[in-house]
């Protein structure tokens, strides 16, 4: 057995000697690098090197807690305090008691399963119609190529350089009055769903995706005899689990956290959507009881961050990094 | 491939018609499944842009058929005595977005990739304002920037600074929307960099290094070459996204204090549905959809280069 201590000592080794089966865990081990960054390897095991790496290591954690959790921490611990320990200077931080009364008082006064329900519904249906209508589209668009497919497309991503705000009012009107039906939208949850399908990015990403896929592949299906509806069900959307998942993702979120549009287009209380109903509520509002009814409003968004980071962050770099 | 085939297949007499009707029958289909995104699209995108310009022209109520009134709109809303320090405000609030929200990112970024620990836990928290919803951010910040008890003031007081007005003061209500701003949208940039910097190959820093290249040298020649693009891509689309501002004046501060926080689509908003004249909230569109274009625009170049 070498003497731990003495080994530890000299900076810069890795691995012990090959022959114990399983090496002891030592105090300094070397700092690993999966692939190399700007920092050199060799550097940044050097004595100077560790100091400032776990240094900065320690600030950054320590920042990006108290910039990012700790806002969350007291918005959370601020729903448990009585309005007048809220206004208390110097702040208490830890309540003072458990108490869950102002999130049952929020969940009361502002009506908040009414307001979770619409939005859940708002956002459920819009992913259905999007799944539906959108990869119906790019599948037409990238494996049927009918006659004027290309400008259809260009059409469609055309859209993405006009940023939404600009066009709110027209689109308002619209809803208000569709044109040649006369239909009002207003109020309904057709308002959230039939807009939200029409989404170029979603058309983007999913048009690339299937043109990934080989030929080869639905050309046997189709000598088979299996019609465009058939492949697409069978074949095109079983291998497209990972951009639907995306996809999906996007839709639910984006309408989930939507502010604008549902506040110009669901004005009848009943039909708000979470984010609407609270703030159209927020002044006349005890602060304990708004900022309780804040934490469960994030709440969902949240749980979604929490299960599918993957596909979330998937979807952020798939645009911005390749488009 | 197969679409040009079919195309000539149909011009010529001598193919079994077999091959023509399917072509047909490929493109009914096609036509089929493309419907409900042409609806979707026609009633919601294509037919508001075309709209938006009409309507500039216009003055409509509603009730009597619309009349064409030329640029009328657009003096109304250029003699607005709001109309200046909207655009003054967007500009100076895109510009200040940028200088918080642009370099920070990228700077997290850069040493987020050095770091070989807890790096799930930094990716996942710097995001977390993102998933927020944005009223959940904006009403939570109304609450920290409270000037008595708020949770700004008090750090401010434990460090014996003196408290700010934050919202109520023309001086600092600006620089506090940008603040909301840039914490719930730090995130998105952080991690879109990142992205960008793990594709870097790692010999190139080897390389720069055996040619005597410090640290600093190596970000300057390696780093920021190589991810020029998705900084200048990220810049435009910042510039897009944070000139379109209006959830945090509209929720925090309703334009004011004097106008010092009414942005260019929240007057809009308020021509909308405050001052009932629809079409003057058309003209400042009009405008705002100028410029943005021409953001718009450089952007699909620079992708553009980008896939060559």
């Amino acid at each position: 057995m070498p003497n731990l201590t003495a080994v530890s000592k000299e900076p810069r080794r890795s691995a012990p000697p090959a022959a114990p089966p399983v090496p002891p865990k030592r105090p300094r081990r070397k700092i690993q690098q999966e692939f190399r960054t700007v920092v050199s390897p060799h550097q940044l095991n050097s004595r100077r090197g560790r100091a400032v790496y776990w240094t900065v290591l320690a600030v950054v954690v320590v920042s990006f807690t108290a910039a990012f959790v700790f806002p969350l921490y007291w918005m959370v611990t601020g729903a448990m305090k009585s309005t007048e320990e809220l206004v208390q200077i110097p702040p208490t931080f830890l309540p003072p008691e458990f108490s869950l009364d102002a999130y049952a008082e929020a969940w009361e006064l502002m009506d908040l399963g009414l307001l979770l329900g619409n939005t859940a519904l708002y956002a459920g249906g819009a992913w259905l119609f999007t799944l539906a209508i959108d990869v119906t589209a790019a599948y037409a668009l990238s494996k049927l190529r009918p006659v004027l497919g290309k400008l259809v497309l260009a059409l469609m991503l055309a859209t993405l350089m006009i940023p939404p705000m600009v066009i709110m009012l027209p689109a308002y009107l619209t809803v208000k009055e569709l044109p040649l039906l006369g239909w009002d939208l207003l109020n309904t949850p057709w308002a959230i769903w039939l807009p939200a399908a029409a989404n170029g990015f979603n058309i983007f990403l999913l048009k690339r995706f299937f043109d990934s896929i080989p030929r080869e592949l639905l050309e046997a299906a189709e000598i088979d005899g299996a019609a465009p509806a058939r492949i697409l069900w069978s074949i095109v959307i079983p291998i497209s689990r990972p951009i639907l998942g995306v996809v999906s993702i996007l839709t639910v979120v984006n309408v989930w956290r939507d502010f604008v549009w549902p506040l110009l287009v669901l004005t009848d209380s009943e039909k708000m959507s979470v984010s609407i109903g609270i703030a159209s509520l927020s002044s006349q509002m005890p602060q304990n009881v708004l900022i309780a009814s804040l934490v469960i409003a994030s709440i969902p968004t949240i749980a979604v961050f929490f299960l599918f980071q993957r596909h979330i962050m998937a979807g952020l770099t798939a645009g911005s990094l390749k488009g | 491939m197969t679409t040009t085939g079919m195309r000539a297949a149909r011009g010529s007499r001598g193919r079994p018609p077999t091959k023509r009707r399917r072509a047909v029958r490929r493109n009914v289909t096609a036509y089929g499944f493309l419907c409900g995104a042409l609806i979707c699209f026609a009633f919601f995108s294509w037919y508001p842009m075309v709209w938006e310009v009409v309507l500039s022209f216009q003055r409509t109520n509603f009730v009597d058929p619309p009349v064409w009134v030329g640029l009328e709109n657009f003096v109304t809303v250029l003699q607005d005595a709001a109309f200046g320090p909207a655009w003054k405000n967007t500009v100076m609030f895109t510009v200040l977005a940028l200088v918080f929200g642009y370099g920070v990112p990228f700077v997290v970024a850069l040493v987020l990739n050095e770091l070989r620990h807890a790096r799930a836990y930094l990716r996942f928290v710097v995001y977390l304002p993102v998933m927020l919803p944005p009223a959940v951010g904006v009403l939570l910040f109304q609450w920290f920037y409270e000037p008595e008890y708020g949770l700004f003031n008090q750090v401010l007081g434990f460090f014996g600074l003196p408290g700010l007005d934050w919202l109520n003061s023309t001086d600092t209500a600006l620089v506090s929307l940008v603040i909301v701003s840039t914490w719930m949208n730090l995130g998105t940039g952080t991690l879109i960099y990142l992205a960008a910097l793990q594709t870097i190959p790692g010999e190139l820093y080897e390389a720069a290094e055996l040619d005597g290249a410090g640290l600093f040298k190596r970000i300057w020649h390696v780093t920021i070459p190589q991810t020029k693009l998705i900084l200048l891509v990220m810049l435009l689309l910042q510039i897009v996204a944070t000139m379109q501002v209006f959830i945090e004046p509209f929720l925090l501060t309703g334009g004011g204090p004097e106008n010092s926080t009414v942005s260019v689509v929240y007057l809009m908003y308020q021509y909308a549905f405050n001052f009932g004249n629809i079409n003057g909230g058309n003209a400042l569109g009009v405008m705002l959809m100028i410029v943005l274009m021409v953001f718009s625009a450089i952007y699909l170049r620079v992708s553009r280069e980008d896939k060559s």
